[in-house]
């Protein structure tokens, strides 16, 4: 037993729990000043914390290679895996934000035949990763059909594309198919529900998870589960909503009378998410853009990585010194360098300056 | 360093793109769209179930209604008050909703749904408009 998704998972009920009682009590602060204040706390949180990242040091350059780097003309570099080039490090980059090359390279060490120590390709964790965050983009552009109007034309392709399997259960019992069903949804909430349940039955996965890893799965598989639940199941006025949304977004907010309090769990559940992010790991989709590791050149062998964050040190060379001392020390029998007679009357560096 | 400029301008762009549904919608009204009824809707008064289910589930209402009728063969439908109708999308709804331009479609577009029904089934059974 751990307490720590027991915490999350209570949470997340406990966050259903008000906006269930207190939205058709308030619809006005689930529906309209929670969403802005979450809006606001995003942005602003988000920008803040990008610009804090932006302020620090540099000191090494310490770009992970996975390759090898560029050295005489006769042995292949890998170019993308140890990039000596702005291209390579574009490439690299644009290569890991949109495919997750590291998760790829996930292996797994396993014991086998008595006490053979071996490596094994790890897929699942990229497959699973892959799956979340493209079936979250997908589902992310295709509600901005609440919030554009005229609705365009790309999001209705979109919606075209991910509708495409036009899967219908037609029985007396469960009618499901229209409206028509959308790949993404379910992908997202299946995926979301993986990656929360390796962390729970992965031994070692289990030993280094936190509420704050548990805490934004439970969330997002929350926000899942409530989206599927209007769209197939308890119904709502997508209309009224769609009012709702465009309110929001022209600065004219508006609560259309009877929208389900499914809608209102959702919504919130959304707002909590935004005015979480800026203080979670989900950064990370701000901070992969910054991580050294992945964007500097991997030239180290070349070029001398000066932290440009070094303070100016002044400092006092023994040369300057002694020539400051020069006939002090003499007069004192101390041993010098230069002797006097060949420079009596020069000056010091800094008697210069 | 100078990388900031290039962090800077990928915040703006971020935050640019975070916020595109503020400034496409900007100066413009979208209310809900006013839907039509026709004559004939208007003398009936009620639809085929009560309005709040037929806003929020009137796709599912057909989806039935065609389970019933091709597959089972059933072709009355007879609502909570007792009322009878023949359970056909051309012949009943839009027999009230003959106008589907200004009904079905102006509420759809809004929602941005585009039912493919009417790749089959006619969309004007009176041949009006
Ligand atoms: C009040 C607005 C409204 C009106 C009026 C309306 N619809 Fe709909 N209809 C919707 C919405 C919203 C959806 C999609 C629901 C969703 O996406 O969850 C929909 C979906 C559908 C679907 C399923 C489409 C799909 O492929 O998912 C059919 C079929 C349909 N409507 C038929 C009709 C017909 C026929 C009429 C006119 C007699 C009509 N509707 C009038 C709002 C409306
Ligand atoms: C007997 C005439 C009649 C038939 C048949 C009929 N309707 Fe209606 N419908 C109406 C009337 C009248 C209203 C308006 C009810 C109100 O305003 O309370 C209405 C309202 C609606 C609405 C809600 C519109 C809104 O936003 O106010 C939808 C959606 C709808 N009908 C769809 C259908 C569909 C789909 C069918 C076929 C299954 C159908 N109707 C069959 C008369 C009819
Ligand atoms: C591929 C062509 C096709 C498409 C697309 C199609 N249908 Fe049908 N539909 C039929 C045929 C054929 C029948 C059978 C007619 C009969 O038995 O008299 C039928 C019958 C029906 C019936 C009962 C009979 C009647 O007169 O309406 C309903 C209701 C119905 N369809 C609803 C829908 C709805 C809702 C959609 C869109 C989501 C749809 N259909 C899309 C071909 C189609
Ligand atoms: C983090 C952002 C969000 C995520 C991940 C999310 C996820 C989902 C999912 C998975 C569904 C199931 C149906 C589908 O696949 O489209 C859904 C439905 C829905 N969501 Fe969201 N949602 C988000 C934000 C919002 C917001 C801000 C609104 C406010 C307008 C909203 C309103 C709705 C509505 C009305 C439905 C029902 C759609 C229908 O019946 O067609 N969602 N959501």
């Amino acid at each position: 037993m751990n307490k720590f998704y027991m915490s999350s998972l209570l949470a997340i009920f406990a966050l259903a729990l008000i906006a269930w009682v207190g939205a058709p009590a308030l619809p006005w602060l689930f529906g309209i000043v929670l969403p802005y204040l979450a809006v606001a706390v995003f942005v602003v949180g988000f920008v803040r914390r990008v610009m804090g990242w932006s302020r620090s040091a540099v000191p090494f350059a310490i770009p992970t290679t996975g390759g090898q780097q560029r050295s005489l003309p006769w042995i292949k570099q890998a170019k993308f895996d140890n990039p000596s080039s702005k291209t390579g490090v574009f490439v690299r980059m644009a290569l890991e934000i949109l495919t997750f090359r590291s998760l790829f390279r996930n292996t797994r060490m396993k014991m086998n035949e008595g006490n053979r120590l071996s490596y094994h390709l790890e897929i699942f964790l990229w497959l699973g990763a892959l799956a979340f965050h493209y079936a979250f983009l997908v589902t992310l552009l295709r509600h901005m059909r609440f919030f554009l109007e005229p609705v365009p034309g790309a999001i209705q392709m979109l919606e075209a594309v991910d509708g495409f399997f036009r899967l219908e259960i037609l029985y007396d019992s469960v009618q499901f198919g229209l409206p028509g069903v959308y790949m993404s949804g379910l992908v997202l909430l299946a995926a979301a529900a993986y990656l929360f349940l390796r962390r729970l039955f992965i031994a070692n996965m289990r030993y280094i998870s936190l509420p704050s890893d548990y805490f934004p799965l439970l969330l997002i598989m929350g926000i899942a589960f409530t989206g599927i639940l209007m769209r197939y199941f308890t119904k709502v006025d997508i209309a009224a909503i769609k009012q709702l949304a465009m309110g929001l977004v022209t600065f004219q907010p508006s609560i259309p009378a009877a929208i389900s309090p499914v809608f209102y769990i959702h919504l919130f559940f959304v707002s909590v998410l935004l005015a979480y992010f800026p203080f979670s790991k989900l950064m990370h989709l701000g901070g992969i853009f910054l991580s050294p590791t992945r964007n500097m050149l991997a030239n180290t062998r070349e070029v001398r990585h000066v932290n440009p964050w070094n303070y100016p040190v002044k400092v006092h060379t023994y040369e300057a010194y002694e020539n400051e001392f020069r006939e002090k020390m003499v007069e004192a029998g101390l041993p010098v360098d230069k002797m006097p007679e060949s420079a009596p009357e020069e000056m010091t560096e800094e008697e210069k300056e | 360093m100078n990388d900031k400029k290039w962090i800077v301008l990928g915040l703006i762009l971020f935050v640019g793109l975070f916020s595109f549904p503020f400034w496409f919608n900007v100066g413009k009204a979208a209310p809900a769209p006013e839907v039509v009824l026709t004559e004939q809707a208007k003398a009936a008064k009620e639809c085929v179930m009560p309005t709040d289910f037929m806003k929020t589930e009137h796709m599912q209402l057909l989806d039935v209604w065609r389970l019933k009728v091709v597959r089972d063969g059933v072709s009355q439908f007879v609502n909570a008050d007792g009322k009878e109708f023949d359970m056909s999308l051309s012949n009943t709804c839009l027999d009230c909703h003959s106008n589907k331009a200004e009904f079905c479609d102006r509420c759809h577009n809004y929602a941005s749904v585009n039912p493919y029904c009417w790749d089959c089934h006619i969309d004007n059974p009176k041949g009006d408009k």
